[in-house]
């Protein structure tokens, strides 16, 4: 009888599979946030820590499944966009209730939209939406859909919607109340969060059991990273994001099983030199940053291969330009990392004018080549890098200043004196989509940072790039704007006015404990899947 | 406690006859990056290994010893010497020059140090060597680091310009200048040289921190502050116990500073 019971107790296992058995995991998630959440609405979150909040308790229209970079059904079970780009339709599933009980209805999509597009609110996630000046249109049509039309066509728009977590219009709890997985239970401030499973939650397991499988998640505040790294080894969290190459080879060398370097992220450390007209840099360095031969020169002279292997332990690539490979659909593979060779640098030089003496670069005019590289202060990663440079380019003749600034007077520099010859930065990118490296690109906008604000284009290129990013934001077809985009990519490849130095790797560190992780290379790379993670049933019946 | 005093006094001249000589002993450039060896562990081509760029850590430690070690002593004589001007000038003069000029050393005083540092930096020329950014730092430190000690200056000046010598000699007919270059200065030795004492580690570790920030001496120049920055992060360091020697002959030095400073304190 003994032996029947087993064998049916095991057939049933292995009949459930993985996920069957960590159904009943519940238990709690444990993990950090770097700060506290600057705010709890969804709608004005822009911190790291707002945002993880957001992902774990908003429920979103559609999703971006982190793994294959698709876009997903979430609360609309469909949607289709139509009017050349201005208009998107969605169909709602019917049922649905948020956290509290209060039934879910279209107008709940009307009401975030208002509240969304609301210039009062200054929503950091309604900027994306604000293609042109005009009102966003919502019309709540029958049998649960909803037409939402903007003034002008947004490219890539049923993506903007993975940021929108729907609210309710009719709930007393407001922003609490949520249709994500989890929903707030306690915050106790500057000390940690706790979320609790939302038992209205609308998505299923293939088994039919609902999601998600952990009953709630503590988030610690802990901005210390050698504690957040003893506590995972300790199990007393369930892992890490966003780890630094020290720390990761830290965890990789007593557990290997517990690191998951998921390749290069979609972040790039690059260079620029200042190119601003009305720059206080004398004329003849003027003159040397706006030679294409001056930034190839200087971009081939940087060993990237060994900035990748020193200062990021190996868990780097040698960067490509403005997209990472991450970026599956819009990286533009023919293009290749700028190899690392000195004497076509001088090659390059030359054709300049410079020259060689008693070891020093001197241009044609006879001033020696020497410039400063400002970066933040406190990055030691920065710092190393800027050091690397600093060694090779001395290999080709170049004296190179390292300054290390504090971040508010390295921002004056560069975006209001313009007194900085060189800037190390890096770029966070959480987008796929070109459009959101429009504020980089034109030559009108702020963040083109090697010479931002032009009332007209500088330079032929730029005038090119800037036609080329407005015809791909003009466009659905899928097809032209890759070709748009992929010509925007070899322009800057070719003209270099950001020496893309490297794209660090995805590295996280997750606990044994944790199960169905699978950490990927955009954010939030571990707890992507939230819904589908569950814990060992020892530690879910310990904690 | 006259050997302890000894002892400090001959381990502060080791150092520094190592630091000065270091041009010859250092087995490799402070700036030379082996980066086929990053992180490499003690060796006989290597003697405290190499830090994360592959740069000789002994030739790093030497230098920076150099850099640190001249140059607070520097600092400290420069921050001594305005203490000493400030101080001296108000204690003897008194009155309402007196009190002016201690309000405003108050004032001077209640400014954040670090934060005023940064912003100084902030506003200096970017294109500057490092030699030159060190020297720059240092006198930083020297020129904001004396108004503690011009007000304990100040004290003794108005207490010297209140006994009876000063008044013999005001009495026989010395004149201002006199009876401060003669009778005041002398007698405020001790204590200028204890504040000069007190001053130099101190600014050493005001650059350790600013270096430990990110904001001291530029690189690839070492200082003992870039070189403590490796210690950043425990967790790092149980691999490496080599990195704490830097620290080790900090503390060491630092506190040989302090058992000389025991001398000084003494009544002269």
């Amino acid at each position: 009888m003994k032996k029947r019971l087993a064998g049916f107790i095991l057939l049933t296992l292995v009949a459930l599979g993985p996920n069957g058995l960590l159904a009943q995991s519940g238990g709690e998630l444990h993990f950090c946030l770097r700060s506290e959440p600057k705010t709890l609405n969804p709608l004005l979150a822009a911190d790291d820590a707002s945002e993880t909040i957001r992902y774990l308790t908003g429920g979103v229209l559609v999703r971006v499944n982190r793994l294959t970079q698709d876009v997903e059904p979430g609360i609309a079970s469909s949607w289709k966009i139509s009017n050349g780009g201005k208009t998107i339709t969605f169909d709602l599933r019917d049922g649905l209730r948020f956290s509290d009980g209060t039934p879910f209805s279209a107008d709940d999509v009307a009401f975030t939209m208002q509240q969304l597009m609301d210039p009062a609110l200054h929503s950091p996630t309604g900027d994306a939406f604000r293609s042109s000046d005009g009102k966003v249109a919502t019309e709540v049509l029958p049998k649960n859909r909803i037409r939402i039309t903007f003034p002008a066509p947004i490219a890539g728009l049923d993506r903007l919607f993975d940021q929108v977590a729907i609210m309710s219009s009719k709930s007393p709890q407001k922003e609490m109340a949520v249709l994500g997985p989890y929903y707030i239970w306690e915050n106790k401030a500057g000390a940690y969060l706790t979320l609790k499973r939302n038992p209205n939650y609308w998505e299923k397991d293939p088994a039919g059991r609902p999601l998600p499988y952990i009953d709630s998640v503590r988030l610690d505040i802990q901005q210390n990273r050698d504690i957040e790294t003893l506590r995972l080894t300790r199990g007393e969290i369930h892992f890490i994001n966003s780890l630094d190459a020290e720390y990761f080879d830290k965890i990789a060398a007593q557990d290997p099983s517990m690191a998951h370097d998921a390749g290069p992220s979609l972040d790039s450390e690059e260079m620029w030199f200042n190119q601003v007209a009305s720059s206080p840099l004398p004329p003849y360095k003027k003159q040397w940053f706006a030679s294409t031969n001056f930034r190839r020169a200087i971009s081939e002279a940087i060993n990237r291969e060994d900035m990748a292997r020193i200062v990021f332990h190996g868990h780097a690539r040698p960067a490509v330009g403005a997209v990472s490979p991450a970026n599956k659909f819009w990286f533009n593979a023919k293009l290749q990392a700028h190899p690392f060779d000195q004497k076509s640098a001088l090659q390059r030089l030359s054709e300049d004018g410079f020259h060689m003496q008693d070891g020093v670069l001197h241009d044609h005019e006879g001033h020696a080549v020497e410039f400063s590289v400002i970066t933040n202060a406190g990055n030691k990663y920065r710092e190393r890098m800027a050091t690397m440079i600093q060694q090779d380019l001395s290999g080709i003749g170049i004296k190179l200043n390292v300054v290390t600034l504090d971040f508010p007077s390295l921002i004056e520099r560069i975006t209001r004196t313009y007194d900085y010859e060189a800037c190390l930065l890096g770029l966070v990118n959480d987008e796929l989509d070109p459009n959101a490296q429009m504020t980089i690109w034109l030559s009108s906008a702020e963040s083109h940072q090697w010479n931002p604000s032009q009332k007209t284009p500088a330079t032929a290129w730029e005038a090119e790039i800037d036609k080329l990013m407005r015809a791909q934001a003009a466009t659905l077809e899928l097809k032209k704007r890759k070709e748009d985009f992929d010509k925007v990519q070899e322009i800057a490849w070719q003209e270099e006015p950001f020496i893309y130095l490297v794209n660090k790797n995805a590295l996280s560190a997750v606990s044994p404990a944790l199960h169905n992780a699978h950490p990927v290379v955009l954010r939030p790379q571990v707890y992507w899947n939230i819904d589908q993670l569950s814990l060992t049933s020892e530690v879910a019946g310990n904690r | 406690m006259k050997w302890t005093r000894i002892v400090a006094i001959a381990f502060l001249l080791f150092v520094c006859v190592a630091c000065l000589l270091a041009n010859f002993i250092a087995p490799a450039s402070y700036a030379r990056q082996f980066r086929d060896e990053p992180n490499a562990s003690p060796s006989r081509q290597h003697l405290l290994g190499t830090d994360d760029l592959g740069r000789d850590r002994f030739s790093r430690v030497l230098y920076g010893t150099r850099v640190s070690l001249l140059l607070a002593p520097a600092a400290a004589l420069l921050s001594s010497l305005l203490a000493a001007f400030v101080g001296g000038i108000a204690g003897f003069a008194g009155g309402w020059v007196d009190r002016c000029v201690m309000a405003a050393t108050d004032l001077f005083l209640s400014l954040p140090w670090l934060f005023l540092l940064i912003t100084v930096r902030a506003l200096l020329p970017l294109n500057v060597s490092p030699i030159i950014s060190v020297l720059i730092t240092f006198a930083m430190l020297g020129c904001l680091g004396w108004a503690g000690a011009a007000r304990i200056i100040c004290a003794d000046a108005r207490a010297f310009a209140q006994s009876d010598f000063i008044l013999l000699a005001r009495a026989s007919g010395s004149d201002g200048f006199r009876l401060l270059w003669r009778h005041l200065v002398p007698n405020l030795k001790p204590v200028l040289y204890a504040q000069f004492w007190i001053s130099v580690p101190v600014f050493i570790l005001t650059e350790a921190n600013l270096g430990i920030l990110g904001l001291g001496v530029a690189e690839p120049l070492p200082s003992w502050g870039s070189l403590l920055r490796e210690l950043e992060g425990f967790s790092t360091l149980s691999g490496q116990r080599w990195q704490l020697v830097p620290l080790i002959l900090f503390i060491l030095v630092v506190s040989c500073f302090h058992l000389v400073l025991t001398k000084e304190e003494l009544p002269v």
